[in-house]
């Protein structure tokens, strides 16, 4: 099985409330920040590994192909996916203010239409923009199902059916796919029993985590010699225009108000029942 | 300013409430346009008349069995969207708000707004604000195409009040899709809870790790929301543990919730955490550490052991309430 595993670099997420606003307040600026692997593109790339190997014997049995449209540093995420177990990468040159998910995805289409995978797996959303459309975005217009949200994939022996249990807000949903297909990932993906591939012994569990895998030194130093195609949107054949522009932002204003560290039950109630009228 | 088209969401051929917050944004977008509504899936024809008290020019029906898939639904909510000519397309952004519409989007070469807070016209065009970075960055975008797609925060626009009056309903053509093909619903498995919605509680009583199992959750938080008439939410470590369902989540991939009333219980307040519950009016955090990043936004903060204190707390609370 091919899985194509788009990513997005993002501004360290932990730190999220540090990012700060250039001077007209027309761009979010995270210097000082780190570049991470957006946490749900690393998810669905942990669950892409899950999918193209035997979780027993850890043998490798397909390919996963990484794509990021982004800055030429972007490469670093790239080599980091490299080293968790990812076959080759793909990184097509383009500027993060440039971009929005209608030409993320009509780049992408270029890719699949290029790569033929079997499978996208993408994150539902990046923790930077929120926005959660390009998965769906890529699917229609490639003519595929999207199975957004997924909490546990199970794919035939060939690859070529899937059972995606979804998550909802309003509970979990079960759907049969006849690949290929897009996917976006849930976070919770990575539960130990979430992804049966036909090839992992089915009684198998992966170990509890957060997140991916960690890359181990020989994956590390197997990632430099892994093949990165460069290339442009240009090259691609991509001349989709953004159809949003951001024209300001703001920083939230803080909540007013300071905290009031309450000694006991009784304290809290009288605060909550006298001060705040919310009893 | 346009004419504006309401996708409802249906849940077992009933109207969820966050479609009410879609109309009253919806109603915004089109200042002197007119809206139309728009119910599709199983049990359409049958909602429909939950719908036709909200000033709405026309209620469109889309009758379509068996469970809701957007490759099912979208060639016919994109149909409705051009023989009707409107300027936007709206819905909640919920999760399956935030699964249609993309869809929708696409086929009408429409610029998508997702998931926004706020809602204003300037100088004839509208400029959508929504949250972004977690919510530490609030974003303005403008749409650049003749069609805007848009879904909105349940908790940012009030639910719209009937206001009497009997729109016209009529029945659209339901579009066939050859995608649909490939796709086949296996049912949603809907948690029934007798609770308040966690999206529309006043108050709202969310527990983390801390607590251990999904016997303690249970035992020290539901006596306690009983006592307050609350929803009961979670963080993700609590979801992730099987403490309770995934659609207790709050936060950044969880439900977004703005309570009168929030209680943080043995939750340390993670960026992603607080994405989904900054908004509330007061919050309360009971926690051991009081160095915790709860504390940043926690209006009342009682540092103890929560298994020593919720019990206390829900005594406490009944007592006030059997007051008065
Ligand atoms: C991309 C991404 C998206 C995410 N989305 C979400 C989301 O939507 N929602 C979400 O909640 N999380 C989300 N997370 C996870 C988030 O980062 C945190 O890991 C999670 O919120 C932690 O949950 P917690 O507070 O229950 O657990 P912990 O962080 O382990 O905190 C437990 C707290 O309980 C306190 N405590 C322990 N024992 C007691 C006791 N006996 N009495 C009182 N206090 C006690 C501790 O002091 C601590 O503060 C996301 C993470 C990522 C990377
Ligand atoms: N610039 C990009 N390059 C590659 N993949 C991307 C890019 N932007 C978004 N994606 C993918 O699309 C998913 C959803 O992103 P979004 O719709 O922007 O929230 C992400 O999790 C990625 O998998």
């Amino acid at each position: 099985m091919k899985i194509l595993v788009p990513i997005k670099r993002v501004a360290d997420p932990d730190n999220a409330n540090k990012v700060k606003l250039n001077g007209d307040a027309t761009e979010v600026t995270s210097e000082g920040l780190e570049w991470k692997l957006n946490p749900f593109d690393e998810w669905s790339l942990e669950a892409a590994l899950r999918l193209t190997e035997d979780g027993k014997s850890k043998a490798r049995k397909g390919e996963v192909v990484l794509v990021t449209i982004g800055p030429k540093d972007a490469v670093a995420q790239i080599r980091q996916g490299l080293a968790m177990g990812a076959e080759r990468g793909i990184l097509i040159e383009g500027d993060d203010k440039a971009l929005d998910a209608n030409v993320v995805a009509h780049a992408l289409k270029a890719v699949v239409e290029k790569e033929q995978p079997d499978l996208v797996i993408l994150g539902k959303q990046t923790a930077d923009g929120d926005s959660n459309l390009v998965g769906t975005y890529l699917a229609e217009l490639l003519g595929w199902p999207v199975a957004n949200f997924a909490t546990s994939i199970r794919t035939s022996d060939d690859g070529k059916n899937l059972t995606v249990v979804r998550e909802f807000d309003t509970g979990a949903a079960t759907i049969e796919v006849q690949g290929p297909a897009v996917l976006t990932t849930s976070d919770r993906i990575l539960q130990p029993q979430s992804i049966k591939n036909g090839i992992t012994p089915d009684d198998f569990a992966y170990p509890e985590s957060e997140g991916g895998r960690y890359a181990s030194l020989k994956g590390i130093m197997q990632a430099k010699k892994k093949p990165v195609e460069e290339t442009t949107l240009d090259a691609l054949g991509v001349s989709a225009e953004p159809q949003v522009s951001y024209v300001q932002f703001a920083l939230p204003p803080a909540r007013s108000g300071s905290t009031t560290f309450v000694e006991s039950v009784d304290e809290l109630i009288q605060k909550l029942r006298d001060e705040a009228k919310a009893l | 300013m346009t004419d504006v088209l309401v996708v409802a969401e249906l849940l077992e051929g009933k109207v969820r409430k966050n479609t009410l917050s879609a109309i009253t944004a919806a109603k915004t977008l089109a200042g002197d346009g007119a809206i139309d509504i728009l119910a599709i899936g199983e049990g359409a024809a049958g909602a429909a008349s939950e719908l036709t008290g909200f000033g709405a020019r026309k209620v469109i029906t889309a009758e379509i069995a068996g469970g809701y898939t957007s490759e099912d639904y979208a060639p016919t909510v994109a149909a409705v969207a051009k023989n009707g000519g409107y300027g936007a397309v709206i819905a909640a952004a919920s999760a399956l708000g935030q699964d249609l519409l993309p869809r929708v989007a696409v086929r009408l070469g429409a610029g998508f707004a997702p998931d926004v807070s706020k809602i204003e016209i300037e100088g004839g065009k509208a400029v959508f604000t929504r949250p972004m970075y977690a919510g530490n960055v609030i974003g303005k975008l403008t749409v650049n195409t003749p069609v805007a797609v848009v879904t909105v925060r349940q908790t940012e626009f009030e639910p719209a009040e009937a206001s009497g009056g009997a729109s016209p309903v009529e029945a659209a053509n339901v579009e066939s899709s050859d995608l649909a093909a490939r796709v086949s619903s296996k049912g949603i498995e809907v948690v029934a809870s007798e609770r308040p919605d966690l999206s529309e509680a006043e108050v709202v009583v969310a527990g983390g790790r801390s607590l251990k199992s999904k016997e303690n959750f249970e035992s020290l938080l539901e006596p306690l929301a009983d006592a307050l008439g609350a929803g009961i939410g979670a963080s993700r470590a609590a979801c992730d543990a099987g403490y309770i369902s995934a659609e207790a989540q709050i936060g950044q991939t969880g439900k977004v919730v703005a309570p009168k009333l929030y209680f943080a219980i043995g939750i340390s307040g993670a960026i992603q955490h607080l994405a989904g519950m900054k908004g509330s009016k007061t919050i309360v955090a009971i926690n051991k550490d009081k160095e915790a990043p709860i504390a940043q936004v926690a209006d009342y903060f009682l540092a103890a052991d929560l298994f020593d204190v919720v019990p206390e707390l829900t005594e406490a609370v009944k007592k006030v309430k059997a007051a008065g």
